[in-house]
């Protein structure tokens, strides 16, 4: 794969390469850019931005504004910071990404290994629901969660993302045991393993890489959300409706540094994710645009 | 006797087992999915205002959303917006894959910086590139403080040209994304055609424009559904960014749905509004997915 490069390399000259690397480093500039202004200003007291320039680093640095975002900043009509919706938010996304991630595994197994017929359409079916534009379930939705007493709670914007996100979990592990010989499913079976023995002796044991794809994926994509979280969340709003609300406050000075601090705040699960583990997250990324 | 019954069905649940563990998925997705969009379409030809209403007025929804200026104001943003959108994505990405794929120094950390805007939410974005473009604050503020007294730059608050920092709020966070769909594609190509081509005395442009490009057409379809999907869902960045203004001067389909069927109680409106950006996926979407589907096979 490295020779491919060589080649193009080879005929590229010096000028050229000393254009590829400028254009390259102006981009990674870019992109940093939004970063840096908020990690640089929600260090800085409020003065300092609205009286100096953006881009200049901290005369006084600062926490305050990090610490009113947390526990003492106006979310709405309640001074309570972000801590509260940061919680909602831990307490949605850890059961929406099992329960999808579980149910996406055991979807995955049967559609490949377990096949019958029309199992392509079921599944074609089940794709097709990861695009569709949200909009078109709003309504049934609030009046469903409301007739299943689960409006404006955590619980309901579980179910919600369990069944948006179900489509993503089955895709992943699908393409994923396609590639799994199954030879080995047939001899077990022969053996007398039965379905959830030859899943759990067999399958599950290879899953890790996939189930690390599927678990980082509906993690961000769940962290992130904001139409579903506006919509039914109630009292029970995530990260970043709380966000959203700080920042638009039509009420009062705006601190932007504190603004910054929020934002970094909502960003950081999601980053630390993908610091951690972004080779897994840009696979996950890619399985769910160019399959296979 | 009773033992060989027991042992047949002992097989035949065996048979049934996996339909049986995969119906409540498939189940949910009737419901949640196709039931909910089939209700969605029904309840578009029907005049509710604030609750559902079960009474049929034919046409009538989509005639008024239509005559509405909102909603042409939303149709041509779309338009505005998803062409800027792709067209920057793919251009900055294609751009970025092959300077990067010249065994570049430091790729490894090149990458990263690319693609960390894709683990961010929309709001998050759109809180940051808001403050950033904020003429009292941002960029207009920062320019002219380092001298540069007569730059103007008040876009965010101009309604002829707020859409635009949509757009590049927007391409800020998705063309790493698309640059990596790239990397992957050219990682993918043939050394030996390439090999080939440059004895036969291709130049480098000639090499890109004739043999890899074309062959990245798959990465290309894949970049150009994602986007386009991606953008005609778009309603987090807007909210984040300008709220649907100045005044309504942003508002794309997905703010306008929300604003008619939740805060003006014109549900009939709204409804028939999120049918016709149902369409447009499905139009950009299911093609594609019966497309990789049959591959498969």
């Amino acid at each position: 794969m490295s020779a491919v490069t060589q080649d193009t390399a080879v005929s590229t000259g010096r000028i050229a390469r000393v254009f590829f690397y400028l254009i390259l480093v102006l981009f990674a500039l870019f992109y940093m850019l939004p970063l840096y202004v908020m990690a640089v200003n929600s260090l800085k007291p409020l003065s300092e931005i609205t009286g100096g320039n953006m881009m200049a680093l901290p005369r006084v640095w600062t926490l305050e504004a990090w610490a009113s975002a947390w526990s003492t900043a106006q979310i709405g009509v309640e001074p309570t910071g972000l801590r509260p919706y940061f919680l909602n938010s831990i307490l949605m996304v850890v059961p929406a990404v099992a329960i999808s991630t579980v149910l996406g595994a055991l979807n995955g197994y049967i559609l490949t290994k377990w096949r019958f017929r029309g199992d392509n359409w079921v599944f074609g079916l089940m794709l097709f629901s990861c695009f569709i534009p949200f909009q078109i379930v709003l309504i049934p939705m609030a009046v469903t969660l409301g007739k299943l007493r689960l409006a404006g709670s955590v619980p309901g914007l579980v179910l919600v993302h369990v069944v948006y996100g179900l489509g993503f979990t089955t895709l992943y592990f699908r393409n994923y045991y396609a590639a799994f010989p199954t030879e080995l499913v047939r001899a077990a079976q022969i053996d007398g393993a039965g379905f959830f023995r030859i899943f759990w002796r067999i399958l599950l044991p290879v899953s890790g890489p996939i189930a690390v794809v599927s678990v980082i994926w509906q993690f961000t994509n769940i962290w992130n959300d904001f139409l579903f979280g506006a919509s039914f969340g109630g009292t029970s709003q995530p990260m970043t409706v709380a966000l959203n609300n700080l920042v638009q406050s039509s009420t009062g000075v705006k601190e932007y540094n504190v603004h910054f601090a929020g934002a970094i705040l909502a960003a950081l699960p999601t980053l630390f994710v993908y610091i951690v583990a972004g080779r897994y997250f840009v696979r996950g990324l890619m399985a769910g645009s160019v399959k296979g | 006797m009773s033992g060989s019954a027991q042992a047949d069905i002992r097989t035949r649940l065996q048979e049934w087992l996996p339909k049986l563990v995969l119906a409540p998925s498939f189940a949910v997705t009737l419901f949640f999915v196709y039931g909910f969009i089939l209700f969605t379409i029904l309840l578009s030809f029907t005049g509710s205002k604030m609750l559902p209403l079960w009474t049929f007025v034919g046409w009538k929804n989509y005639r008024s959303l239509w005559a509405l200026d909102n909603w042409h104001t939303a149709i041509a943003n779309i338009g505005v917006f998803a062409s800027l959108y792709i067209g920057f994505s793919m251009a900055i990405g294609l751009m970025l894959a092959i300077f990067l794929d010249q065994k570049i120094r430091g790729e490894g950390m090149l990458r990263p910086i690319y693609l960390y805007p894709m683990a961010l939410s929309f709001i998050v974005t759109g809180t940051a590139w808001k403050w950033f473009l904020d003429p009292g604050i941002g960029l207009e503020h920062i320019l002219q403080q380092w001298g540069w007294t007569s730059f103007q730059f008040g876009w965010i608050k101009d309604g002829r040209y707020a859409i635009y920092c949509i757009v590049l709020a927007a391409v800020w966070q998705t063309s790493g994304f698309v640059m990596s769909m790239f990397l992957a594609g050219l990682r993918g190509i043939d050394n030996e055609i390439l090999k080939a081509a440059q004895i036969d005395g291709a130049s480098t442009w000639q090499l890109y424009r004739r043999i890899v490009i074309p062959l990245l057409r798959p990465a290309f379809m894949s970049a150009f559904v994602i986007l386009a999907h991606l953008a005609v869902k778009s309603y987090d960045l807007v909210i984040a960014l300008t709220g649907g203004g100045p005044g309504r001067d942003t508002e794309l389909p997905a703010t306008f749905m929300y604003s008619y069927t939740f805060t003006r109680n014109q549900m009939g409106i709204g409804a028939s509004s999120a049918v016709i950006m149902l369409m447009t996926v499905a139009a950009i979407m299911v093609p594609y997915i019966y497309a990789e589907l049959k591959e498969k096979k």
